[in-house]
């Protein structure tokens, strides 16, 4: 074994012309990512990036690890196989709102209530870029796009609440040109073991520019999102002075402020990452009428996938004993013939 | 041969006959199926030689009496050397009325039927669309018919157990095996020992059965059966020396698998969706995780393939089955592994189609979209197998041809192969040759575009190596670097050097030889895949008759040996019988410029050797 050497940012870059838009938000997580690399504990050679269509799946191509630019949504599946293989690999998905919940929806539901152990980095910028323009599964009804000219009709789904659903044991969001709150974000999806979801709010600028301008600009921001740390009272606004209380009739969080109507900070919902029905709530919870939670909105550990096909494997193998395939072929009814 | 040689009928005397075919035939749930792999075991420990047919139906569980419920097991067993399940059947054994019309027509003038006279009612008649009962009608009277009240029979028998009238009744299965297998002589050994296997935690069940099953071959033995049916003796074939058992294409294909993987040195990664006929395989695979297998039932069909490429990046060797409509959907990430050039096999248990179509019974009219159901220029090995045993062999040559030359390799079965059973030499895998994986290792040098000068094979380079980090992806890459390129020159020559890679592995395949005849004549039969015991059989009794035919099976059918077309121009006249309408004959047509002629069924039903045969002198008779 060599001895270890730090890595830096540029051990995770390759030779390859990055090919995103100017001003693309992918830059910045790009940047975030290859300079944590060399901060989490995996060698170069066990890292592996899959990613499917999109701008975001270009990703591979620019990490200086072992990478795998698959098809249309299932990058899930194949990061599947890849930890079936080698459950040492450390797998990292990359995908984006049409890629990973339109036509890989499927492949994401299975792969998170499966529990691989991956993580998933969830590029949202609620358009679809790289085929020009068209309105995603996360666009807003009423988006203008080349295949909806008069606005899109259809209801969104938020990919933390999808995630969830599907039974996710860590669901997380951040936001792309923020990298200290990404980095210790994705050292939480990077250290937890089983499938991880990271929901990243990525600004497209050719086509859906300032989408979250909201919850990035100091004018809003303050108002606009919800920091989420575990133990610590949900709170927000301008020396969080707000807060979200839980109405204990309507079952339904609601915005509230500290010291006005006899409000207290003991009122406030206290976050608790292990709770998913507080994880759900946080997760539907939508600008302008509330704050929307960024953070680990989620966490609860469980044996992961491959983890347990490998324990299965043992415990069948201690059963049966050593493998002599030529015995194997010989077992049963079997007769001779002189 | 499949028509029993009808020996004389004077005497008592033992009727000494060389093949006979059984078929039993119910509703699907009076466990026709367990019968007949049960009868099957006792012949092949007989020492017979053999074939089965299961033919059962798409529903579960069918309303009782049914016609579309009706369940059937073939059998065809003899002295002479067994290639096909048979064509027509000497005896039918019926549990209801519904099995009787929809089964009849392939018994033989003269045939017998054993038929549960208690299932006869007028329900089960006029379910089966009966006006009146064939039992008694006089409408039998050209079949030597052995009517028996089975239920009541079995009821008696097995009434000391004290099972409900439900479960009693369900033992009528066994009783009605024990009479057959007094009929010709088999040794009920076997089957109790595996009733008692079946039913260890309730042993009350398995001594009922074991009853019911001692109780109707006491029954064929002391009732005064119609003469000449009292006792068929079947010689012992004359076979290869060596240990035998049974097993059908889908087993023989799993193990093949796996010897496959340690000739390959390389553990597997199985992943697939269920689907009709192809799920056995999964089943078998994940019974086997002693050895370096890992079973995955993916979410649906994309995703199974997906994670075996993905495994196969990973570094061991993805595998992924289905039949027809899963292939289809399975299709884009094929071309993925093309283009990513990783070693991948999917295996094709073909059904009758399109569509749902009938997924029980068997076809094999996935052939076109073998060789060319993809987007683009995706050329990759397509290989066939012909017989439950083949099965074995073509699986570890797909596992070879995959992991040698870095590409997907697609194996053809179907339905037949996958269900039908046959004694089996079984292999000695410490005989075959190993083939082990190279897996880079050396920085020095590496792209991901490095290839094998000879193969042409491009570099197995497996996440975990130091040095050696690199990206693959659908996107064309550079010829030189792996790099991304849209360069026209460089698309031009990974077009070229992908379908050289393919058309190369001719040169490391067998010459196509000829299975039976000579290798020049009149005609030659050109089949693949599961038609080969009724193309044999028909081949061998025209030359018996000194027709001029010859046989020739193809399992390479991409690349086609070197040398095929050479040897069909030997030939005055090509034959190719396949189940589909005509998807071969169209390939050798247009590849070979020759005028091969065709011979289709597509029935969901295996080729009848009759059928091959008459086409056969057809053929010779128009040319004459």
């Amino acid at each position: 074994m060599n001895a270890p050497q730090k890595l830096t940012l540029k051990d995770f870059s390759t030779d390859q012309e990055v090919r995103w838009c100017p001003g693309c938000g992918d830059y910045a997580i790009l940047k975030t990512i290859q300079k944590l690399m060399p901060e989490i504990d995996t060698p170069k050679e066990n890292t592996v990036f899959v990613s499917g269509i999109g701008c975001s799946s270009r990703f591979p191509y620019y990490m200086e690890t072992y990478g795998f630019h698959t098809i249309h949504g299932r990058a899930p599946s194949i990061a599947t196989g890849v930890k079936l293989a080698n459950p040492e690999l450390d797998v990292w998905v990359v995908t984006g709102d049409g890629d990973g919940l339109s036509i890989g929806g499927n492949h994401m539901l299975h792969v998170l209530r499966r529990n691989v152990d991956l993580q998933i980095l969830l590029f949202n910028n609620e358009i679809y870029g790289l085929t020009k323009g068209q309105y995603s599964p996360t666009s807003k009804v009423g988006t203008r796009s080349p295949s909806t000219p008069d606005g899109s009709l259809d209801m969104p789904l938020r990919p933390c609440t999808f995630a969830l659903g599907a039974g996710a044991r860590f669901v997380a969001r951040t936001i792309d040109t923020e990298a200290k709150h990404m980095t210790p974000v994705l050292k939480r999806a990077h250290a937890h073991k089983g499938a991880s979801f990271v929901e990243i709010y990525q600004n497209c600028p050719v086509y859906n520019d300032g989408i979250f301008d909201y919850i990035k600009e100091k004018k809003t921001a303050a108002q606009s999102r919800l920091l989420l740390e575990h133990g610590q009272p949900l709170v927000f606004g301008t020396d969080n002075s707000q807060g979200l209380r839980l109405n204990a009739k309507s079952l339904q969080l609601e915005v509230v402020t500290i010291g006005e109507d006899g409000v207290t900070l003991d009122d406030i919902v206290v976050h608790d990452e292990t709770n998913r029905m507080l994880a759900t709530m946080l997760a539907g919870l939508s600008a302008p009428d509330f704050p929307e939670a960024v953070g680990v909105l989620f966490c609860q550990p469980e044996t992961s996938y491959e983890s347990s096909v490998y324990e299965q494997i043992k415990t069948v193998r201690e059963k049966k004993g050593i493998a002599d395939f030529n015995a194997v072929l010989r077992q049963g009814h079997t007769w001779t013939v002189g | 041969m499949s028509v029993v040689e009808k020996a004389s009928v004077e005497s008592n005397a033992d009727q000494a006959v060389s093949a006979v075919v059984v078929r039993f035939a119910g509703d699907s749930g009076d466990g026709m199926q367990l019968t007949g792999s049960n009868f099957t075991e006792a012949t092949a420990l007989h020492g017979n030689d053999l074939a089965t047919f299961p033919d059962f139906p798409a529903e579960i569980r069918a309303p009782a009496g049914a016609t579309f419920g009706v369940s059937a097991f073939q059998i065809y067993f003899g002295a002479d050397e067994v290639t096909t399940a048979g064509d027509d059947v000497d005896v039918l054994v019926v549990m209801n009325p519904a099995a009787l019309i929809t089964n009849l027509k392939d018994l033989l003038p003269g045939g017998v039927i054993i038929a549960d006279s208690d299932a006869f009612t007028d329900k089960n008649l006029v379910r089966a669309g009966y006006e009146t009962n064939p039992l008694e009608d006089g409408s039998l009277d050209g079949y030597r018919v052995i009517v028996i009240e089975i239920t009541k029979q079995v009821i008696a028998a097995v009434e000391p157990f004290g099972l409900s009238h439900k479960f009693a009744v369900r033992c009528k299965n066994m009783w009605t095996l024990g009479l057959v297998m007094w009929l010709f002589d088999r040794d009920r050994s076997v089957t109790i020992e595996n009733l008692e296997k079946k039913f260890a935690s309730k042993p009350e069940i398995a001594q009922a059965n074991i009853a019911a099953l001692n109780s109707g071959h006491s029954y064929a033995e002391t009732a005064e059966l119609p003469s000449g049916v009292e006792v068929y003796r079947i010689q012992r074939a004359e076979v290869a020396p060596g240990l035998y058992r049974n097993a059908t294409g889908t087993e023989a294909l799993a193990y093949g698998l796996i010897a496959g993987g340690r000739l390959a040195e390389i553990p597997l990664t199985f992943a697939s969706y269920p689907i009709t006929p192809a799920s056995s395989l999964l089943h078998t695979l994940a019974q086997h995780k002693e050895f370096d297998v890992v079973t995955f039932q993916a979410e649906d069909e994309i995703a199974a393939v997906c994670a075996a490429i993905g495994a196969s990046f990973g570094g061991t060797l993805g595998i992924t089955s289905s039949s027809g409509p899963g292939i289809s959907l399975k299709a884009e990430a094929i071309s993925l592994a093309a283009a990513t050039e990783l070693p991948l096999v999917i295996v094709n248990t073909q059904r009758g189609g399109p569509s749902t179509g009938m997924p029980t019974k068997t076809e094999q009219s996935d052939l076109n979209q073998a060789l060319f159901g993809r987007h683009a220029d995706t050329t990759l090995p397509v290989i066939a197998s012909s017989t439950p045993s083949d099965c074995f062999d073509v699986a570890i040559e797909a596992v070879r041809l995959a992991t040698q030359f870095s590409t997907p390799v697609l194996l053809l079965s179907d339905g037949y192969l996958a269900n039908a059973s046959e004694p089996w030499l079984v292999p000695d895998v410490t005989q075959y040759s190993p083939f082990p994986v190279h897996f880079e290792t050396d920085p020095e040098g590496f792209t991901p575009a490095n290839r094998n000068p000879e193969t042409l094979a491009r570099v197995w380079a497996k996440p975990g190596t130091p040095g050696l980090e690199h990206r693959i992806g659908g996107i064309e890459k550079s010829h030189e670097t792996g790099d991304i390129s849209y360069d026209p020159d460089n698309h031009q020559k990974m077009t070229d050097v992908r379908k050289a890679k393919i058309d190369g592995i001719a040169k490391f395949i067998p010459p196509q030889t000829v299975s039976q005849g000579n290798a020049t004549g009149r005609l030659a039969l050109v089949g693949w895949g599961s038609t080969y015991g009724a193309i044999h059989q028909a081949v061998k009794r025209a030359r018996a008759t000194g027709a001029d035919v010859s046989h020739i099976h193809i399992r390479y059918m991409m690349p086609f040996p070197e040398n095929l077309g050479e040897l069909l121009k030997g030939f005055d006249q090509i034959l190719v019988p396949e189940m589909n309408t005509g998807q071969l004959v169209e390939v050798l047509r247009s590849k070979y410029l020759i005028d091969a002629q065709r011979l289709n069924k597509v029935s969901g039903q295996p080729f009848k050797i009759r059928e091959i045969l008459e086409a056969i002198h057809s053929s010779l008779g128009e040319q004459a």
